[in-house]
């Protein structure tokens, strides 16, 4: 015990000493090397642009409208994601009808997507949120049609054995026993959840950080594109540490694991 | 009902159909049967059909022949006079130990307030009280044993089905366990059919012994156990006559004969 508290605050303090070290280089390596800052602006421009963009350019507005986006997909997506996975995972003769369509899709670059659905719905927040939704639906839907397949026969037969119907062993046996995957996946799927809602507003729109991210190019503002980079990371962190937030108290029952393991 | 039958095997066989289309019989035209109280072991090489025999007694099985009661009714499905325990604890990670011992109860509808009182009543006798609230993973293996037999008499069953429950927890522990069944079951007075590799197990614990042939399945002997402590595993396996009982059972399965003549 106390050899690992010892290992986690020298894993820490070197952690720490890197992020300094990274900042720094970032502040004054480019002008130390000759990079002119359209290539690579230094921290403290990049912090100006920020304020900046906080007054001028709405960047709260844009921010929080990316956001809500995410949010969107992400649950939706999940859910489908889950809902399919649960129904697959329970009728095999619909996953054998399905899994075709399922793999195909899935092989599909879901990006590629976005410019269709813009063009069926426009420039609203939609198309944004369903590109989301396709991308994070997969991830969620494997992870948990492989847990259901995974349940061991044993403990369905000892719920079959005290005379369980089909909902209680679904009720008490195999979603409890989906949660683990379920939520690997959740992990997955709010990272994901970014990445499809910013390849939408790159597509088309005036809203959102894709949209500042293909503005600040047109200008050539590398600043801008480095801060809208930054807010698509932290929303991303965000949304990664929430789903760690609610897993470690569902899956409060699992021995004790490191904070953050992918 | 002291000589009340408890559990019967009339005529059972079963015949599986392999992936290759092959008709293979399990178990071949097996009968016995179980009395009130009684502790009966069933030893046999493996792949005789041991397993088979319990799934069908626990209704999950239909037999492709014969019939199987328990209580005097025809077993047609799961049913709740008949119990079973696995090698495998099989408890929910998710579920308290309480929680866990609760779950056949649950599942069978009994209303909260009772099946409470006996998850802590069987959990107090297995000496778990204090480890109610905790969850599967940690506890060692000999005390998950303990939380799925505690699991397996909640239901109160007419008969418990015990497949090699304690073939994977290490030697001394096994022992242990052993008397607490044993001490368990008779306290309970309940009946009991056990499935076992370990043959001084099947001594041990049975008040009768029936050896399995190589598959097809059949019931080859009937050997009854006549020695005190039935109820106290431990205390039997110092009586001198164990082991002639032992070598019996060796030489009925062949385990006598010469290295090279047994595949």
């Amino acid at each position: 015990m106390n050899h690992g508290s010892k290992m986690m605050r020298r894993g820490a303090t070197a952690s720490l000493a890197l992020l300094v070290a990274f900042l720094a280089a970032w502040e004054w390596g480019p002008g130390l090397l000759g990079v002119p800052s359209f290539i690579i602006p230094p921290l403290s421009m990049v912090v100006g642009e920020f304020t900046r963009m906080l007054s001028v350019s709405g960047l709260m507005m844009h921010t929080g409208i990316t956001t809500a986006e995410v949010i969107a997909g992400f649950l939706l997506g999940s859910l489908l994601g889950a809902l399919f996975g649960y129904l697959l995972g329970m009728s095999p003769t619909a996953e054998v009808a399905l899994s075709p369509y399922i793999l195909v899709l899935q092989i599909a670059p879901k990006v590629a997507f976005a410019p269709l659905f813009i063009l069926w719905m426009g420039f609203t927040v939609y198309p944004k949120i369903l590109v989301a939704i396709l991308i994070v639906f997969f991830p969620v839907m494997v992870n948990v049609l492989t847990a259901i397949r995974a349940v061991d026969p044993d403990l369905i037969n000892l719920a079959r054995a005290f005379k369980a119907t089909r909902a209680q062993i679904f009720w008490k046996v195999e979603f409890p026993a989906s949660m683990p995957p379920l939520f690997a996946g959740l992990r997955i799927a709010s990272t994901l959840a970014v990445v499809g809602v910013v390849v939408g507003e790159l597509v088309g729109g005036n809203l959102g950080l894709g949209y500042l991210l293909s503005f600040g190019e047109g200008q050539a503002n590398t600043p801008m594109v480095f801060v809208a980079i930054g807010m698509l990371t932290l929303i991303g962190g965000l949304a990664y540490l929430l789903v760690i937030f609610v897993e470690q108290r569902v899956l409060h029952y699992l021995p004790a694991r490191p904070l953050g393991g992918i | 009902m002291p000589d009340a039958v408890r559990l019967e095997f009339r005529d059972v066989t079963m015949r599986f159909v392999e992936a290759s289309g092959k008709s293979l019989t399990a178990v071949h035209q097996v009968s016995f049967v179980v009395h009130d109280g009684e502790v009966v072991s069933l030893i046999g090489p493996s792949g005789c059909g041991k397993s088979t025999l319990l799934n069908i007694g626990s209704g999950l099985y239909r037999p492709s022949e014969g019939e199987v009661f328990v209580d005097g009714e025809q077993v047609e499905g799961p049913n709740a006079h008949v119990a079973f325990m696995l090698q495998k604890d099989l408890l929910l990670p998710w579920r308290s130990i309480a929680e866990n011992v609760m779950f056949g109860v649950e599942i069978q509808g009994v209303p909260a307030r009772e099946r409470k009182q006996r998850a802590r009543a069987l959990l107090e006798m297995l000496h778990l009280a204090e480890f109610a609230d905790h969850y599967p993973h940690q506890l060692s293996g000999g005390m998950r044993q303990r939380v799925a037999l505690a699991r397996t008499l909640a239901v109160d069953p007419s008969v418990l089905l015990l497949d090699e429950p304690f073939s994977a927890v290490d030697a001394q522990t096994r022992m242990l366990l052993q008397r607490e069944l044993a001490q368990t079951l008779k306290r309970a007075r309940k009946t009991a059919l056990l499935i076992t590799h370990d043959l001084m197990e099947a001594v041990s614990l049975s008040d009768r012994v029936l050896v399995m042939s190589r598959r097809p399945g059949r019931i080859i002997d009937e050997i009854r156990i006549e020695l005190p402590h039935r109820d106290d595993p431990i205390a039997r396996r110092h009586d001198h006559k164990v082991g002639a009982y032992v070598e019996r059972l060796m030489g009925l399965l062949g385990i006598d004969e010469p290295a090279g003549a047994v595949a």
